[in-house]
């Protein structure tokens, strides 16, 4: 597989940032997962890409909005009705989900090229993510492996609780650097560091 | 101004697209009537009240959605998919027999 280029090259430098004499609460990277897979099903195929998906993944996900699921080096969660972003650390997963999921039963767009994933990790997590987007965050309504499609500005993102203080967000690469930016400032109150 | 969308709940207007009247019925393409296609285009009823309209939560699920909303005090009585049966007109109340004199 062709090299991915992230778009974050020319301002990604590892460092603490900012206010510096406050407790870092903010860990800010990029990840660079191996597969990015937006799987959609036909309108009365969800029930066969679900299947399709746990077995290739071994996850399983729930029918209802935004429900997800995060095992090991792969994590997948519902983005739209019949829709569902797919990630894997390894390479190709879009090859091994046609093979489950054929033309009849759903639609595999490898989009790993396409986006960029952007890790946000801390006790502050959810403060900053809340300045960003209109979405209730709180571990109650959001809990580990949900999903949610939203945006800030035109900057459409989809992002996933990976952890308790974990959560990955993918932005269309060419948004990633001026959305990387933003976090950064949004991030400058209270501190943060870049890994 | 809050839509609910039916898959991702209640979201800010700024997430959603407006795409238009929703009363409008599009003519049979093989149509040459241009009246009916002029009426199509160009004609809105522009309702101060209660209007059907179509929206699209593109900043979102990216779902289309029928949306009932009040051109007065932008209060929405109801959101569906596109793709949802419309709800069934309500049916029309009985008559009370008339009392005997």
């Amino acid at each position: 597989m062709a090299e991915t280029l992230s778009p974050l090259d020319t301002v990604l430098r590892a460092g603490r940032y900012a206010n510096t004499a406050a407790k870092i609460g903010v860990t800010l990277s990029e990840v660079s997962p191996g597969s990015i897979v937006q799987v959609a099903a036909w309108p009365d195929t969800e029930a066969k890409v679900l299947e399709g998906i746990a077995k290739t993944t071994k996850l399983k996900l729930g029918g209802e909005p935004g429900a997800g699921a995060v095992s090991g080096n792969v994590a997948a969660f519902g983005i739209a009705p019949g829709r569902f972003l797919v990630i894997s650390e390894d390479e190709g997963l879009a090859d091994r989900l046609l093979g489950a999921i054929p033309a009849t039963v759903g639609s595999v767009t490898d989009l790993s090229h396409g986006r960029t994933a952007i890790r946000i990790e801390g006790e502050k997590a959810e403060w900053l993510l809340a300045k960003f987007f209109a979405v209730d965050f709180s571990k109650a309504k959001f809990p580990v492996g949900r999903g949610v499609s939203t945006n800030h500005h035109d900057v459409f993102a989809q992002i996933q609780r990976r952890t308790e203080n974990c959560f990955e967000v993918y932005v269309f690469r060419s948004f990633a650097r001026s959305f990387w930016k933003a976090l950064c400032h949004g991030a400058e109150e209270n501190g943060y560091e870049v890994r | 101004m809050l839509i609910t969308c039916p898959y991702c709940g209640p979201r800010d207007v700024v997430e959603f697209t407006y795409q238009g009247d929703g009363n409008r019925t599009r003519p049979d393409p093989a149509s040459t009537d241009l009246n009916a296609w002029n009426a199509y285009v160009y004609d809105r009823v522009n309702i101060a009240g209660d209007q059907n309209e179509i929206w699209q939560h593109s900043g979102g699920c990216r779902t289309h959605l029928a949306v009932t909303r009040n051109t007065l005090t932008h209060k929405i009585s109801s959101v569906r998919s596109t793709h949802a049966e419309p709800p069934a007109p309500p049916k029309p109340a009985r008559k009370k027999p008339r009392a005997k004199a």
